[in-house]
């Protein structure tokens, strides 16, 4: 390391950024405001702009910058297993320093030719997702969630299920009552030595937010490519995330596209989702995040984006005929099921699951059809009732089971409500699977 | 050389002080960190210059040397192009070492010791102009041309070609002498810039033979024409990418370029590692040796998804000047267009409609432009196809990308959410989307004479039943089931019955994925004699009860193989199921 560059003229100051003459400053560099990080997102000539995390209150136009002369850093080894870190991968926690190899946060993108076809099926025993929208290692998912529901609980739940050999949380925005949750929940489940946290809380800068996904995705990197492990990663939110990419934006008079956020939205999200990988050597990332929505709705900018770099997405949805939350099997999606359902799942897995959720969109139509006054006949009402039983028995997302189990729950909702050619299914998986000695319940 | 020295970032936006004069397009390279970064001219104003880097831009320092080469962005073309897998800027993937792509890393896009074996076409003092055949040599199992190079101007006189024989790339094939006696020496590799039209043909004309692909919503209902252009535009998770894989495997095409636009590297992934698997149905040979694969992912830099779906369409021109057919697939355009608002942000422009710049509409009519089916100078025929998908913000048509393409693409496949949501696969809504070659007379004839005669109209019609069947479906839910006449359960229920049985068809079934252009025509002629009976139910519950079980049997002829043992069973079945009712309707009558 040469001498450090230090600077006391800062010309010019907003909420999140500021300006000063400096010689040699690089793009990205990180940078240090009365000891306070920043990173370099413009030069110009000689006037380098910062992007200051913990905002700029305090800072005076002669305040210290010092240059770091590298990229932000996390320091990566065996000892990250079992640590809680800040946004730039302090421990705050209370443990001892971190020390390892000092690696660059962005890294560079995995040669497309040189990844493996995801096709490690990942269980969770939810059926909302194993049986309807399968996931396997090296996916990218996020939940899509009003802010009303449980979904910090459901992360929880299926990080604890799912196996893995380390679980990288991303804690963005989040408010201390669920950090606490993700705490004890992983202290309770005695998993310590497989978790690494890196939190932001609300409490924390906004801005602090963004080093968090590419942190944990440098944490991630390390365990499944130099360790070869199996690594799940968990966001959330990662809709507080974006807001943060919007203040820095605005504060560099960006010009703001939909939903005003800014330009490069796409990008950005992509940079951190396409970090999951399956490598060949067994190694793989699998990102499961969480988007907060507002009222359900999925054409803002952030879900929109999200959803079309995503491999899917899992819809919360409060289902008030079972007063339960279930997988909403519409909206939810998982790109990569195909990889492994009816290969390393059992062969009707495909059949039965596109039959289930047909017959719910019929139940549904049934229920528009009652709420307009119309009367039902024989069949709405049969399916109403498979509706309520589906919804019940599959679809909630308290539901703990192996997917035979599903697959055989399945038929059996089938076979209770519906005639044989009610259900569209291939004949040769009819004539194994169903039973004609049961008669029908309706 | 020109040269220069960096004096501003912002992201992969570069400030340069050049010192001699400079020209807007050309490519530059930055020194930084023992490496070379390529980049593109997007703007001068005299000595200063802004530049897109196609990398990242992390390890460049203030007052780093900028080398201007004064050429535009050019790529190689040459035999070994079918099989590779480029990035945006034809650097073969496969050769480059390592795990992770690092910044500045480039790798050959053709192969430089690999011998092919050449057999002359041209003759020694034939005249000859830019595109003419000189000789062939084999790629894979495709006749590639060895062309005079597309960038001579006027007419040339062959003053030698080799012999038949086995030569490299580079070697010296023939010799052509210029009007006015130069000499020019030809090898099998020339350069092209991407960004201008291969344009050696003769002339250009209007499509009118349908292009196979094997989706029964497209090819029936919605057709494209070879030397065609079509998108398809969708909300996320309606089934862009699996239509758009599925038309790349089962389309009748000698060449398949498929660029992955800023989109998921799994994707590619899947393409990757099926393609080598899959067989191509008219040559029994593999699919990936007629496929050339052109990715810049997502999280790969943003500046080279612009180049990426330049670089595609040249290559695919290329081919298309060996009097080939050419299929050409981007997924997606949005994610270009999203590439180009970037830049524009970054460099302060005033900005159009959605923060994108204002030229966007030209920039995309021009790109879909260069498809067409040509006629070459020596009379064969090539044709570019061009399917582009398109990712609009919040599942909104009314956006400018989707706008746009929509005032050039001849052909639209609009993906619905709800029949998505539905699960009703391929979710192309059947009314919204259309294609202008049906009404083309070149296209009826030519349908008329290799399909059946009046094809076209017995189209149309079964659209008709499609659109009355969703008509009779709203009076329906407006009214209640019996307060409309049981034929209004009949039209719905015909309607439904194509779609079950036609508009849908199951990608992930080897049988079903894949409907020769014979099989539609049975289906769609069987549909319509079943949607122009008349039908009598006394009652409007037997009409759902009657048809769910001809969609059942349809499906399960759907899922047999074509006039095989088990489709003639379901046929019978079909047929007594539809005798049946005519017999109750004599009698009651």
């Amino acid at each position: 390391m040469g001498f450090k560059r230090i600077y006391t003229r800062i010309s010019n100051i907003t909420k999140a950024t500021c300006t000063l003459k400096a010689e040699g400053a690089r793009y990205g560099e990180l940078a240090r405001i009365n000891g306070m990080p920043a990173q370099v997102i413009s030069v110009i000539g000689e006037n380098v702009t910062l992007q200051v995390f913990a905002g700029t209150e305090g800072v005076s136009s002669e305040s210290e910058v010092v240059f770091t002369g590298s990229q932000p850093l996390l320091n990566v080894s065996d000892l990250l297993a079992g640590r809680f870190l800040n946004g730039y991968g302090e421990p705050i926690d209370g443990g001892p320093e971190l020390h390892g190899e000092a690696r660059a946060i962005k890294g560079s993108a995995v040669n497309p030719i040189k990844r493996s076809k995801p096709s490690t099926l990942l269980a969770t025993g939810i059926a909302g997702i194993d049986l309807n929208n399968t996931l396997v290692t090296g996916q990218k998912i996020p939940f899509f969630a009003n802010a009303d529901q449980p979904y910090n609980q459901v992360l929880a739940e299926v990080a604890m299920r799912a196996e893995a050999d380390k679980i990288i949380l991303g804690g963005m925005g989040l408010s201390n009552d669920d950090y606490l949750f993700f705490k004890n929940t992983f202290t309770n489940a005695g998993v310590l030595n497989k978790i690494v946290c890196f939190i932001n809380t609300s409490e924390n800068p906004p801005l602090e937010r963004l080093l968090i996904p590419d942190m944990a995705c440098t944490a991630a990197e390390y365990f499944a490519n130099d360790k070869k492990q199996k690594v799940l990663v968990l966001l959330t939110d990662m809709t507080l995330y974006a807001d943060a990419l919007a203040i820095v934006a605005n504060k560099m008079d960006q010009i703001p596209s939909k939903d005003s956020m800014p330009g490069s939205l796409y990008s950005d999200l992509a940079s951190i989702y396409e970090k999951s990988v399956q490598f060949a050597h067994g190694g793989s990332i699998t990102i499961i995040g969480v988007t907060t929505l507002s009222e359900g709705d999925i054409t803002h900018a952030i879900p929109d984006n999200t959803g079309y770099i995503t491999e899917g997405q899992l819809f919360l949805k409060q289902d008030t005929d079972i007063g339960k939350v279930i997988v909403d099997p519409f909206r939810s999606l998982s790109r990569l099921k195909q990889n492994v359902i009816a290969k390393k799942t059992r062969e009707d897995h495909p059949q039965v699951m596109n039959a289930l959720v047909r017959l719910y969109a019929d139940a549904k139509d049934a229920k528009t059809k009652k709420e307009n006054g119309f009367d039902l006949n024989e069949y709405d009402k049969r399916c109403l009732e498979f509706a309520k039983d589906y919804s019940r028995r599959l679809l909630a997302v308290d539901v703990n089971m192996s997917i035979d189990q599903m697959l055989d729950t399945g038929w059996e909702l089938l076979q209770n409500y519906f005639k044989k050619f009610e259900v569209g299914i291939k004949e040769e998986i009819m004539n194994k699977y169903w039973n004609d000695d049961r008669t029908i319940k309706a | 050389m020109n040269t220069g020295k960096v004096t501003g970032v912002i992201s992969n936006l570069i400030f340069i002080e050049a010192v001699a004069a400079v020209t807007q397009n050309e490519i530059c390279f930055i020194h930084a960190e023992n490496k070379k970064l390529m980049a593109e001219v997007i703007k001068v104003e005299g000595s200063k210059i802004s530049a897109q880097l196609f990398e990242m831009s992390m390890t460049i320092k203030m007052g780093s040397q900028v080398d201007f080469t004064g050429k535009m962005l050019e790529i190689e073309l040459g035999p070994g192009i079918l099989s590779k897998k480029y990035d945006g800027l034809q650097n073969d993937l496969t050769k480059m070492s390592g795990l992770f792509i690092e910044i500045g890393q480039t790798s050959a896009a053709l192969d430089s010791d690999i011998y092919y074996k050449f057999t002359p076409i041209g003759k020694a003092g034939e005249t000859v102009k830019a595109g003419d055949w000189l000789g062939s040599v084999k790629e894979n199992w495709i006749d590639h041309k060895i062309m005079v190079p597309f960038a001579l101007k006027g007419t040339y006189i062959i003053e030698s070609v080799v012999e038949e024989g086995d030569y490299l790339i580079h070697d010296i094939v023939a010799v052509l002498t210029s009007e006015n006696g130069e000499k020019t020496e030809v090898s099998m590799v020339q350069k092209w810039a991407v960004k201008r039209t291969i344009d050696t043909y003769k002339q250009k004309i209007r499509p009118n033979k349908i292009l196979q692909t094997g989706l029964r919503v497209i090819d029936t209902l919605n057709p494209i024409a070879e030397g065609g252009t079509g998108y398809i535009p969708g909300p996320f998770g309606t089934g862009k990418t699996v239509l758009q894989q599925a038309i790349a495997k089962n389309t009748k095409a000698d060449v398949l370029i498929n660029v992955a636009c800023g989109e998921r590297a799994n994707e590619v992934v899947e393409i990757f590692t099926e393609f080598p698997k899959l067989t191509d149905p008219d040559t029994g040979r593999s699919l990936d040796e007629k496929t050339t694969i052109i990715c810049n992912t997502s999280n790969m830099p943003v500046a080279a998804r612009e180049a990426s779906v330049y670089v595609g369409m040249t290559i695919a021109e290329y081919y298309r000047a060996m009097g080939l057919k050419v299929l050409i697939l981007a997924d997606s355009t949005s994610r270009w267009a999203q590439a180009l608002r970037e830049m524009s942000n970054r460099m302060e422009e005033l900005p159009g409609q959605d923060a994108f710049p204002v030229e966007l509409p030209a920039v995309i009519a021009n790109f879909y432009s260069r498809a067409g089916t040509t006629q070459l100078n020596n009379d064969e025929w090539g044709s570019v196809t061009f399917i582009g998908t398109v990712s609009p913000a919040g599942g909104n048509f009314k956006e400018p990308v989707t706008e746009s393409t929509g005032k050039v693409a001849r052909c639209f496949y609009a993906l619905s959410q709800k029949r998505a949501d539905a699960k009703r696969y391929p979710a192309i809504d059947p009314m919204a989307s259309y294609s202008k070659y049906l009404d083309y007379p070149e296209f009826v004839e030519n349908a008329d004479s290799n399909i059946q005669k009046g094809w076209v109209t017995q189209v149309k019609r079964c659209k008709d039943l499609i659109r009355n069947g969703l008509e009779a479906r709203d009076q329906i839910s407006i009214l209640g089931d019996d307060a409309v006449p049981v034929d209004y359960h009949v039209l719905f229920w015909i309607s439904e019955m194509i779609d079950f049985a036609l508009i849908q068809q199951d990608s992930f079934d080897d049988l079903d994925m894949k409907t020769p252009l014979k099989r539609q025509q049975y289906m769609l002629n069987k549909l319509m004699d079943i949607g122009e009976t008349e039908f009598h139910f006394d009652e409007f519950a037997e009409v759902a009860t009657f048809f769910k079980q001809v969609i059942n049997v349809l499906k399960q002829m759907n899922y047999s193989a074509f006039d095989s043992a088990q489709f003639k069973k379901h046929e019978k079945e079909l047929n007594k199921l539809l005798q049946d009712n005519k017999e109750k309707t004599l009698i009651e009558s």
